[in-house]
């Protein structure tokens, strides 16, 4: 189950999108995110739309697998829509059913708040489809280097991200490893009610505890071997540089941001209610 | 020029109940005298809890004596100011392949030492560059960890020491998770770090068939030193090897076993080609007295 959700992975491509520097695109992720809530009206949803369909175009990866990645969300997605479509009391009753109505205003809030979700969701997995995890982590440490000055240990948090990431893989298969070790002496993690399951996690959990901590134990120990002592004094192999490229894509995600918001307020397009 | 050199070193560490209260002290290694000179192979040899590995992680200033000195590169490991140059002096390998690779990319890996060294950018990507192929992991600098076997993860982690260009490597256990290709593969790498690069190795291990190449060799045992010197000097006690607990080569064994029932076989036969050279002239020589007395 683990395995199929796409959210937070990286998929491999060539496109301008990949080539682009961490910091260009996590700026752009977040001003997209933040876009999507600048406007409430027809023609603003249009041009957030393109302007999705067009990234989506260039980043090169398959639309199937995008909307691959929404699945693990639809109940929140549906749990949204419902609570906005029923109780919302304003606006002319289209339908009624007992005490629940449907409302023109409740309708639209329902549709809008989807589409949002939707947008949000697809606008940060293609960030993350395009970015590798160390790129993510080195355009998250360079973004928050001035937390430094108030003494965030920014590179600290930074090394964590990357080495949390580089074992996720290991401990999967630990865990795997620990529940056949487990199942051979007649575990059983299938059956029984959720209170018996989790109960069941046990003997699995704390035995990957214990080898988590000797592994960080490990670890911390060969890194202070190879000389780390923590941010200061450090170079980068892979330093990040800003190209042209990266300037032009700051240079489109403006125009994009004041076009959307331009359009969302001045351009009067109306469509049945919304 | 001495590389390393251990002076009466001794280590205890504390001994605590559950409440975390010290009850008393263990000593770990006692009064161990080691001493490597600059580009020799030198071995060390223990069983489990022999104090070996406690031993090689005061090479790298992991921990400091507690009484005596150790010396690496001239510079004293008790001395806080030294540490960093003690440490890129000599290089460390540990036992678990997966808990030394520190990046999730091979080359970014290798990177990490020089990184911490404060080393340029452009002479990074030339060290990453040289140290894979030093170890013959060039092809793979792209790929992810997760997805080498062991005896490559271990080269990896070789490269990312070679990449700091320490004048000494400590190898502590570097083949005990591993199986026999992948040994092999970083015995060789080793090798060839030895004639290429001329530099210092230390290898601790329980392996005596790893160590026949080597110049000097300690056994270690209850955190003392029982014996020492070159490779046949050390072979050629048996009885004493098996008393410390170590696993004598097959070929050395049967070679003792054969000389004590009476053949002329020389002490500390460490190579099965040597043992059936041996046996072979000796065949031959027997033909040739028998055909000369049916002459």
């Amino acid at each position: 189950m683990i395995r199929d959700i796409t959210i937070g992975q990286y998929y491999p491509a060539k496109s301008v999108l990949h080539r682009l520097d961490p910091r260009v695109k996590l700026v752009s992720t977040l001003l997209y995110l933040v876009s999507l809530f600048l406007f409430r009206s027809i023609a603003g949803y249009l041009t957030a739309t393109l302007f999705l369909i067009g990234i989506i175009r260039v980043s090169k990866v398959p639309v199937g697998y995008i909307v691959k990645g929404l699945k693990p969300v639809v109940m929140l997605l549906m749990i949204t829509v419902v609570f906005n479509l029923f109780l919302k009391k304003e606006g002319e009753v289209l339908v009624q059913v007992w005490r629940l109505s449907v409302t023109t205003v409740g309708l639209r809030n329902a549709v809008y708040m989807a589409v949002r979700l939707i947008y949000l969701i697809i606008g940060s997995s293609l960030m993350t489809f395009t970015t590798t995890p160390n790129e993510l982590t080195d355009g998250i440490e360079a973004l928050l280097s001035p937390l430094n000055k108030i003494r965030v240990p920014v590179h600290e948090v930074a090394m964590m991200m990357s080495i949390a990431l580089r074992f996720i893989p290991i401990l999967l298969e630990e865990t795997d490893k620990i529940m056949k070790a487990q199942q051979a002496r007649g575990a059983d993690f299938e059956s029984g009610n959720i209170m018996q399951r989790a109960k069941a996690m046990i003997p699995i959990l704390v035995p990957l505890f214990v080898s988590a901590f000797r592994r960080a134990n490990d670890l911390a120990m060969a890194m202070e071997a190879r000389c780390y002592r923590g941010g200061e004094g450090r170079t980068k192999m892979k330093p990040l540089r800003y190209k042209g490229r990266d300037l032009t894509a700051y240079g489109i995600m403006s125009a994009y941001v004041i076009a959307v918001v331009a359009i969302g307020r001045y351009v009067p397009l109306k469509v049945w209610i919304f | 020029m001495s590389m390393i050199q251990a002076e009466k070193l001794v280590f205890e560490y504390e001994k605590r109940d559950e409440d975390g209260n010290v009850v008393g002290t263990s000593r770990a290694i006692d009064g161990v005298d080691i001493d490597a000179r600059e580009g020799q192979f030198v071995a060390v040899l223990g069983h489990n809890g022999s104090g070996k590995s406690t031993f090689a992680k005061h090479l790298n200033a992991i921990l400091v004596p507690t009484d005596g000195t150790v010396w690496v590169d001239g510079r004293n490991t008790k001395e806080p100011e030294e540490l960093w140059h003690v440490r890129q002096a000599a290089g460390m390998v540990f036992q678990n392949p997966d808990n030394q690779i520190i990046g999730t990319v091979v080359e970014e890996d290798v990177g990490f030492g020089p990184e911490n060294l404060g080393v340029p950018t452009d002479e990074i990507w030339q060290r990453v560059e040289e140290s894979l192929k030093a170890v013959g992991m060039i092809s793979y600098r792209h790929h992810s960890p997760n997805k080498l076997s062991g005896g490559q993860k271990q080269r990896v982690a070789i490269a990312g020491v070679v990449a700091m260009e320490p004048k000494c490597i400590v190898l502590d256990e570097p083949t005990a998770m591993l199986d026999p290709v992948g040994r092999k593969e970083v015995l060789k790498t080793v090798q060839r770090l030895r004639e290429e690069k001329k530099v210092t190795v230390i290898l601790i291990t329980h392996y005596m068939e790893e160590v026949v190449d080597a110049d000097k060799i300690y056994v270690m045992d209850h955190g003392k030193v029982a014996m020492e010197g070159t490779p046949k000097e050390i072979f050629s006690q048996v009885e004493k090897l098996k008393e410390y607990r170590l696993d004598v080569p097959q070929v050395t064994i049967l070679a003792d076993e054969l000389k004590r029932r009476g053949l002329d076989i020389p002490a500390g036969i460490l190579q099965k080609e040597e043992l059936a050279d041996c046996i072979s002239s000796m065949i031959l020589q027997d033909n040739s007295q028998r055909t000369e007395m049916d002459g």
